[in-house]
């Protein structure tokens, strides 16, 4: 008689997990951003089960240190989650020739985005796309507003405006002219070398034409930034060698120091620390009147697990992702990270607002190592950091610096040889 | 008369030390050496034999960066024996002094650093020199010597020394230690018959302590020597992998993770790494060999 209850009650239980699976179908979402779980729990998760009832999701981040290795091991094993936040470049084309990515090409919604939006997802020869772009990080400069109408200064819009800004920042002394240091390296590469270059190597043009072959880091226009960068030295306040990136972010915040070389990321994070009023300009033209570029970082995507056993609800949430809907709820959420979608989004934050009205006037494109150049060893990427902190420093002149990039390329990269 | 029985408990009291070495330490080692003759061509691993060897050494993207490293390394090494070595034998010597007052207490302070995570140590001093908030310019400008102070861990010329003489502090109660063991150990009748022959304060020292406590000495020297050589912890800590400014105090366990695990963009190559962390293994068991054979059977021991 026991027993006879015991399977009854199992029997049951079986039948009401499968009627509710008929009903429901829950997504996993890997992503590495457990910055944001609040934002998708509270804001995007409610926002699409609303529109799509029979879809439920569950996203379910780990540490941005692990997510690489633990994302692998999982796909391996086939316990991955049915979609999968992507880094940009290599590490997503890995899992997508693995088999673990599935094609997305076919996706409608895939024309929302720009081509360099996509690049970032696809495979060299753009053939496939894997990942749906989520979001991008603008580059320019964010200073204190405050301090600028103290001292009288207008936002500098072209080099030479810029340095003079620097010099009167300087003179005055009671401001750190500039928040950057050269500990950490990193910074003076994306903040300096990739945030200034553009204007120099004309966007992405200069950028193709380098992995194309016709252009060689040894040009003028992929040196001169390094000589510019020699000149910020001065303006960096004392003991700069030493400084590193959280130094510097309280630098600025503490309103120690005017101008900060900034990436986008930085706004949520200002905006709670700083008690001044903010404002942002794009890195500046070399002279009055030339066309701008800004770096315009594709850094986060989404895409599907091959091997996942609901691709049609997977597809409509990516769809959905892909949607200005999405992009509103993501781009006001989380200010700094800029959907990437052509329907433009309406911003709320001012300072993401000034990051985002760029790209109406200048070309954008994204860090010129990231695409296929950091595939070999020496990793160009890494080589730049150094490159741009010696550069700053003066330890080595910008055509030692360029020669040596160059030929660290040349060493595996066929179309540079 | 019957053979004697096979003596199991031997073999069951051994088993777990050789099971939990063999599975954590035996293996891995083996394998490292192992996976160091293969490489990764067209996504399948292929045997190559030296090939790995013969690019960290004969390529000279390669072979900059593992001289730049060895070379760091040894510098690393020679401020450890400098410094801290003798520092460390002479405070074992004044604490051994039977006048001084509150010997237990400095005995302890000293050593206290030792115990800290790498990761408190590395960041502390970060924040000691730091030129923005660090005391140590503060302290400078205290006695008049600002005009001494430098970005230190930014430069590429003072950053190792820096690092080194960190890692001297953090260290130094180990040689204090270990001498202060060997020195309390010498019987106080070899002292009293050398005080009878008018052998007394610094003579007695060196002419009775020191040579009693040489095999000491020759003991912290090899443990500074694999100490040193195997150090990455406090160079990551306190500047990142890229071991910077201008990879000046990369050592060759920072050259190694980079290689093994990637960096940023830098994708992982194992096959290198092994190649790398091979080579350390090898100049690590020479510096052993050179120093048991060379050295420690040569060592006069006195019996006490």
């Amino acid at each position: 008689m026991k027993r006879n209850i015991l399977a009854l009650a199992m029997a049951s239980t079986a039948l009401f997990t499968s009627a509710a699976f008929a009903e429901d179908v829950t997504l996993t979402i890997e992503s590495w951003r457990n910055d944001d779980l609040t934002l998708w729990q509270e804001k995007i998760i409610p926002a699409f089960e609303a529109s799509h009832p029979g879809i439920k999701l569950k996203f379910t981040p780990s540490a941005p240190t692990e997510y690489n290795a633990a994302l692998n091991s999982k796909l391996d094993a086939g316990s991955a989650g049915d979609l999968i936040t992507c880094r940009p470049f290599d590490a997503s084309l890995a899992l997508y020739e693995a088999g673990h990515l599935a094609d997305l090409s076919g996706m409608d919604a895939m024309d929302n985005f720009s081509d360099v939006a996509k690049a970032a997802w696809q495979t060299d020869d753009a053939s496939a796309s894997f990942c749906v772009p989520m979001a991008a990080v603008i580059h320019g400069f964010i200073y204190n507003k405050d301090a600028f109408s103290e001292l009288g200064i207008e936002v500098p819009t072209t080099e030479e405006e810029f340095f003079a800004a620097l010099d009167k920042i300087k003179e005055d002394g009671s401001y750190i002219p500039m928040a950057m240091g050269t500990n950490d390296q990193w910074e003076a590469a994306t903040m300096g070398y990739n945030n200034i270059g553009p204007n120099y190597w004309k966007g992405e043009e200069g950028r193709k034409a380098l992995i194309a072959g016709e252009q060689k880091l040894t040009d003028e226009q992929w040196v001169a930034p390094y000589a510019t960068l020699a000149k910020w030295a001065p303006y960096l306040g004392d003991g700069y060698e030493a400084q590193t990136y959280p130094d510097s972010q309280n630098l600025f915040t503490l309103g120690r120091a005017a101008i900060y070389p900034a990436g986008s990321w930085e706004i949520s994070g200002f905006n709670t620390q700083a008690d001044f009023e903010m404002g942002a300009f794009k890195p500046p033209v070399r002279n009055a009147g030339d066309k701008c570029y800004i770096s315009d970082h594709t850094d986060i995507g989404i895409g599907m697990n091959a091997k996942t056993e609901h691709p049609e609800q997977a597809k409509e949430f990516l769809a959905w992702v892909a949607s200005p809907e999405f992009a509103t709820i993501f781009g006001n959420a989380l200010p700094g990270f800029f959907p990437l979608s052509k329907t433009p989004v309406e911003l709320e934050d001012p300072l993401a607002k000034e990051f985002a009205s760029w790209r109406g006037e200048c070309e954008s494109t994204i860090r010129s190592t990231y695409q296929i150049l950091s595939r070999g060893t020496p990793n160009l990427e890494n080589e730049t950091w150094g490159a741009s902190a010696a550069a700053i420093k003066g330890t080595e002149t910008p055509e030692a610096l360029g020669k040596k990039l160059q030929d660290g390329l040349a060493s595996w990269y066929e179309p540079q040889k | 008369m019957s053979r004697p029985r096979f003596r199991w408990h031997i073999v069951v009291f051994l088993a777990p030390a050789v099971l939990v070495y063999t599975a954590v330490m035996i293996f891995p080692l083996f394998n490292t050496l192992r996976l160091a003759l293969y490489s990764k061509v067209d996504k399948e691993r292929v045997f190559v034999g030296l090939q790995n060897f013969i690019t960290l050494l004969g390529d000279p993207l390669w072979s900059d960066q593992f001289w730049n490293a060895l070379g760091n390394n040894f510098w690393f090494f020679l401020i450890h024996m400098l410094v801290q070595n003798p520092i460390g034998i002479a405070l074992a010597a004044i604490l051994s002094h039977p006048r001084l007052r509150f010997a237990a207490f400095y005995r302890s302070v000293i050593f206290i650093p030792t115990i800290l995570s790498f990761v408190i140590v590395g960041f502390a001093w970060k924040l000691i020199l730091s030129p923005i908030w660090g005391i140590a310019p503060t302290m400078l400008d205290a006695v008049g010597l600002k005009s001494l102070f430098a970005p230190w861990l930014g430069k590429e010329e003072y950053a190792l020394t820096a690092l080194s003489l960190i890692s001297v502090w953090q260290f130094v109660g180990i040689p204090m230690m270990l001498i202060y063991a060997a020195l309390l150990s010498i019987p106080e009748e070899i002292l009293e018959a050398g005080e009878i022959d008018g052998i007394t304060g610094m003579s007695a020292f060196w002419k009775i302590k020191l040579p009693l406590i040489l095999p000491s000495i020759g003991i912290i020297s090899i443990l500074t020597f694999v100490g040193n050589f195997n150090a990455f912890d406090l160079i990551y800590t306190a500047q990142g992998a890229l071991a910077g400014p201008d990879f000046s105090t990369d050592i060759l366990g920072t050259f190694m993770y980079r290689t093994f695990f990637g960096f940023q963009l830098q994708l992982g190559d194992p096959y290198m790494g092994s190649a790398i962390a091979s080579a350390m293994f090898a100049i690590i068991l020479i510096g052993v060999c050179l120093y048991l054979f060379g050295i420690q059977t040569r060592m006069r021991r006195y019996q006490l």
